[in-house]
């Protein structure tokens, strides 16, 4: 996997000529903190686009920016920072749990090809939803569009939804337009006891269906402690103007009984926690997975989680997102699987070493039917297999 | 006018035998080849376009579905999909060669869990039958658009549908967990599910807002939510469609995201005022319709803060509905705003384009002035939050050089919107009505890529096969002589 050569041009056009011009596959990225999930690229260049930098459209009454590729996430939130405005999705820093402390900030093009949410996920949004519009370079290196900077778009197919999470195998994101969300004037958090899982995701479940418009529903299992808080114990959160705050934590505690109220900063650095799966700080030896599932499921999904491999566990998402940390073995990671399957779900391996990654599935595998029409779609974006061989699949 | 492909003489050829197949596939009355029955199906929303098709069938099962989708395979038969026929782009108008495949008698609604916060239902199901069936119990489901009694959520999905809510809650891509969709193979997928975010590629990004070029949704899982304790609307009315513009941009950037933002002017607000005796302030340019959610608090104090932003911008009037029957009333007039505009005008064509909404001002001045131009009467109502914009153009369709007249008046508003930096649609689709205004938004490489994804589902073209892409440039169909 090592890339040895490193292509970074700073203009749109020299991505595509790089692109025309590249006789071998190419691995593509940011700043390259991800680089860690998925599987190894088979590619002997790098073309990154963390030179195409800057941002270049910023309306706060409409709710949008566009900023190049390469311009990273600190930027982008010191800016929305002055108007008070946010990415909605919440998108992770993962830098730490993937072993990339020493790597620069994330990029805005790399974010939206991994497709990231993190817990503000379950308002609805997920980042790729956030997307109005993308221009990228397909495989042949042509300059391409989709999408815009409206909030409404439904003109043709909607390729910015095959790009984002396509990890830069379809094409090369130039620059990004994102839809953003204001920023609440006031957070807190109930964090409630609970006794297991079964009990937590029962809580979770309740703030979910209240009409309150929770904004966060994550759970520190027993072992797992943050922000001051160890586990069992489950985490509500509301954001919203402070009157209306407080009318509905009155409440949720009403609702939920025994819990403890976290406030403001207290409240923020618990859910960039939950945000950066930090808790769960896995070993050299250690693999990460996240395992997306319907949230009446993970009760069982934990017990199996913990009897085949003795996972660490971290969830949000209602319980409908499990983090799962344990030894990085194929059979751990067949036990995980099957923890997915049996329970209608899906998985992605997110952190282990080379070997692991390349020899086994790191997300489940498509359908012939399915698999056939990848092969198409792929086919008509990067028709001679120059973007990223082998990152999510053997061969694509 | 639209051109439409010429029918493949090989199938109009071999009609008995195909309808023979297909009855054998759909037993019963499933399958519709009478021209009396045929005729509802003619057209769809977009009435002013009408083609009869080879036949209809309204199967059962998903089963069905992909036995009638692997017989057109085989058959060189094209398949036009079709849910409610509200679509107002023509997205579900007949191809005389090709199949309609109804999804009506796929009605039924499979699972619905409160604690996963999801309902699955069959592609049939109307959208307002999902939140009528989880309604009793506080929820209902999030997209709401102003054709929610009839249309349908198969129908919802491939239009990506929106409706008056969807600043706060979003579209139909924001509801949506799962489909189950049969190929042009006849093979049945099941993309996305109980659960958010598989990883890979996004194949429920890709097939939501299709429009029915990449396979037939037979079933769906959306996300259903708990509703807010109460909400409450209110009325500004201002002297000049700037003044209302800015209102709106204030309110947009204050933080504060109102549930619904519904843009109305002059010539709106006096059609629905004559149709629905709302009260509407007939001395304004524009009125906004604001409203807000949560407890009887909350509502005062939303309220209160939208009050203060907009007395800033001198208003003619406000009204603040103090009770539900009150805030019934302030919609009262809008819901109807469709019906009002055909009755002072024998027919309209509602447009549907997107602006980014500080170009309002400027967009509303440049549709009145064309709408001198071309001496046809227009009235605006919209989504103001979002930009998008309904213009409605009133003409007579006895006269066929008004409706003539009303399509390049139409196609001209459409080509504003992509200059001042918006969309040909932001939720009607593409269908045929906006198919040969494609090249003013995208590029020829950029059709050449759309038409490549397209082919990757569906190599032979015989999905919906004549919409959205313009026909020249697309090896799959002849053209007829115009
Ligand atoms: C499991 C997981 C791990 C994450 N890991 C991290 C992390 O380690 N650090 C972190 O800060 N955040 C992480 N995130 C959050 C977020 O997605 C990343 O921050 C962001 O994607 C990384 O940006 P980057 O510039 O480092 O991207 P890279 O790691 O360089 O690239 C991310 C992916 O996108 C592709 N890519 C990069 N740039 C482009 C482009 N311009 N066009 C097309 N494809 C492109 C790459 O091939 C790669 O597959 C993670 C999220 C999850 C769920
Ligand atoms: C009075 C009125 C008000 C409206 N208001 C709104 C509004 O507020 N917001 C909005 O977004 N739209 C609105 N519409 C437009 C229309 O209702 C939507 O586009 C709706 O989603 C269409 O649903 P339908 O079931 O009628 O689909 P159809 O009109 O039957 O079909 C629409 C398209 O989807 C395809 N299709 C349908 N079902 C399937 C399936 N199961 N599988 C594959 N393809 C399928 C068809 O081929 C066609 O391309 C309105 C229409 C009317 C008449």
């Amino acid at each position: 996997m090592s890339a040895v050569l490193d292509l970074a041009p700073s203009t749109e056009e020299g991505v595509a000529t790089a692109l025309r011009n590249a006789a071998a596959p190419l691995a593509v990225e940011g700043s390259g903190t991800t680089l860690g999930m998925l599987r190894p690229v088979q590619a002997s260049r790098t073309l990154s686009t963390r030179n195409l930098t800057g941002i270049t459209l910023y309306r706060p009454q409409e709710m949008v920016l566009s900023a190049r590729a390469g311009t990273t996430l600190p930027e982008i939130e010191a800016a929305l920072g002055e108007h008070n405005q946010i990415l909605v999705p919440e998108p992770p820093d993962l830098r730490a749990l993937l072993g990339t402390e020493g790597a620069p900030p994330p990029t805005i093009g790399g974010l939206v090809a991994a497709n990231l949410s993190g817990p503000r996920r379950i308002t609805g949004f997920a980042l790729r939803d956030t997307v109005l519009g993308i221009r990228f370079v397909n495989g042949a290196g042509e300059v391409l569009r989709s999408g815009g900077r409206v909030h409404k778009n439904v003109t043709g197919l909607d390729l910015c939804k095959l790009l984002a999470g396509s990890h830069g195998t379809l094409g090369v994101i130039t620059e990004v337009t994102l839809k953003l969300g204001p920023a609440a004037p006031r957070t807190a958090t109930l964090a409630v006891p609970v006794e297991d899982e079964a009990a937590g995701i029962a809580a979770l479940s309740a703030g979910l269906t209240s009409p309150y418009g929770v904004t966060g529903a994550a759970m520190l299992p027993a072992g797992t402690a943050a922000a001051g808080l160890s586990g069992p114990v489950a985490l509500l959160r509301l954001e919203d103007l402070e009157a209306s705050v407080n009318y509905r934590m009155a409440r949720l505690q009403g609702a939920l009984p025994g819990g403890r109220v976290l406030e403001g900063d207290e409240s923020r650095a618990l859910w960039r926690a939950i945000r950066d799966a930090a808790p769960l700080s896995p070993g050299e030896a250690e693999a990460v997975w996240r395992l997306s599932l319907r949230p009446s499921a993970a009760p069982a999904a934990v017990r199996a989680l913990r009897g085949a491999i003795g996972a660490r566990l971290l969830l949000d998402w209602g319980g409908g997102l499990i983090w799962a940390v344990g030894p990085a073995t194929e059979a751990a990671h067949e036990a995980v699987v099957g923890a997915a399957r049996a329970a209608g779900g899906t998985f992605t391996l997110f952190r282990a070493p080379d070997p692991l990654r390349a020899a086994v599935a790191v997300i489940p595998p498509e359908p012939p039917a399915l698999a056939a029409i990848a092969a198409r779609v792929k086919a008509a974006l990067d028709p001679t297999g120059r973007l990223n061989p082998g990152r999510m699949r053997p061969g694509a | 006018m639209i051109a439409l492909p010429l029918p493949k003489p090989e199938v109009l050829g071999r009609r008995n035998e195909i309808l023979a197949g297909l009855r054998a596939l759909v037993p019963g009355d499933g399958v519709i080849t009478e021209p009396l029955r045929l005729r509802p199906y003619e057209t769809d929303g977009l009435s002013a376009y009408r083609q009869m098709p080879l036949a209809v069938v309204l199967p059962t099962s998903t089963e069905q579905v992909a036995a009638v989708l692997r017989f057109c395979r085989d058959n060189g038969v094209r398949v036009v999909p079709r849910g409610a026929g509200t679509s107002l782009s023509g997205g579900a108008l007949p191809l005389a060669d090709a199949v309609v495949v109804g999804m009506m008698r796929m009605n039924r609604i499979l699972e619905v869990s409160f604690e996963d916060r999801l309902a699955v239902v069959e592609a049939g199901v109307t959208n307002l039958g999902i939140t009528k069936a989880v309604e009793g119990q506080g929820f209902f489901y999030a997209p709401d658009p102003s054709s929610q009694l009839a249309c349908m959520i198969g129908g919802n999905v491939m239009m990506n549908s929106g409706g008056a809510h969807c600043l706060k809650y979003g579209v139909t891509a924001n509801n949506l967990l799962g489909v189950k969709i049969v190929t042009v193979d006849g093979e049945v997928l099941e993309i996305g599910g109980a659960h958010l975010d598989a990883a890979g590629y996004d194949w429920l990004g890709i097939i939501t807002g299709s429009e029915g070029q990449l396979g037939i949704v037979t079933e769906v899982t959306v996300r259903i939510l708990r509703a807010a304790e109460g909400q409450r609307a209110m009325l500004a009315a201002f002297r000049s469609t700037e003044v209302a513009g800015a209102a709106v941009d204030a309110i947009m950037a204050s933080g504060v995201i109102p549930v619904a933002l519904e843009f109305m002017d002059r010539p709106c607000i006096h059609a629905c005022e004559a149709f629905a005796h709302a009260g509407y302030p007939l001395d304004a340019e524009a009125m906004l319709i604001i409203e807000v959610e949560g407890s009887a608090e909350e509502q005062d104090a939303l309220l209160e803060s939208i009050r203060g932003i907009c007395a800033r911008f001198d208003p003619i009037s406000m009204r603040v509905a103090t009770s539900a029957e009150e805030s019934t009333a302030i919609w009262k007039g809008r819901k109807g705003a469709f019906g009002a505009v055909g009755r002072i005008s024998p027919d309209y064509l509602c447009m549907d384009g997107t602006i980014p909404t500080g170009e309002l001002p400027h967009v509303l001045r440049r549709i009145g002035e064309m709408s001198e131009e071309y001496g046809l009467g227009v009235a605006n109502v919209f989504h103001a939050g979002d930009g998008n914009l309904h213009p409605l153009i009133m003409f007579d369709a006895n006269d066929p050089e008004s409706f003539r007249r009303a399509e390049a008046f139409g196609a001209d508003i459409l080509r504003l919107c992509v200059e001042v930096g918006g969309c040909l649609t932001g939720e009607h689709g593409v269908g045929v009505e906006k198919r040969d205004l494609m090249p003013v938004q995208f590029t020829a490489p950029e059709l050449a890529q759309q038409r490549r994804v397209k082919s990757a589902f569906d190599p032979d073209w015989l999905l919906n096969p004549a919409k959205v892409f313009p026909l020249e440039g697309n090896g799959a169909l002849t053209v007829a002589a115009e």
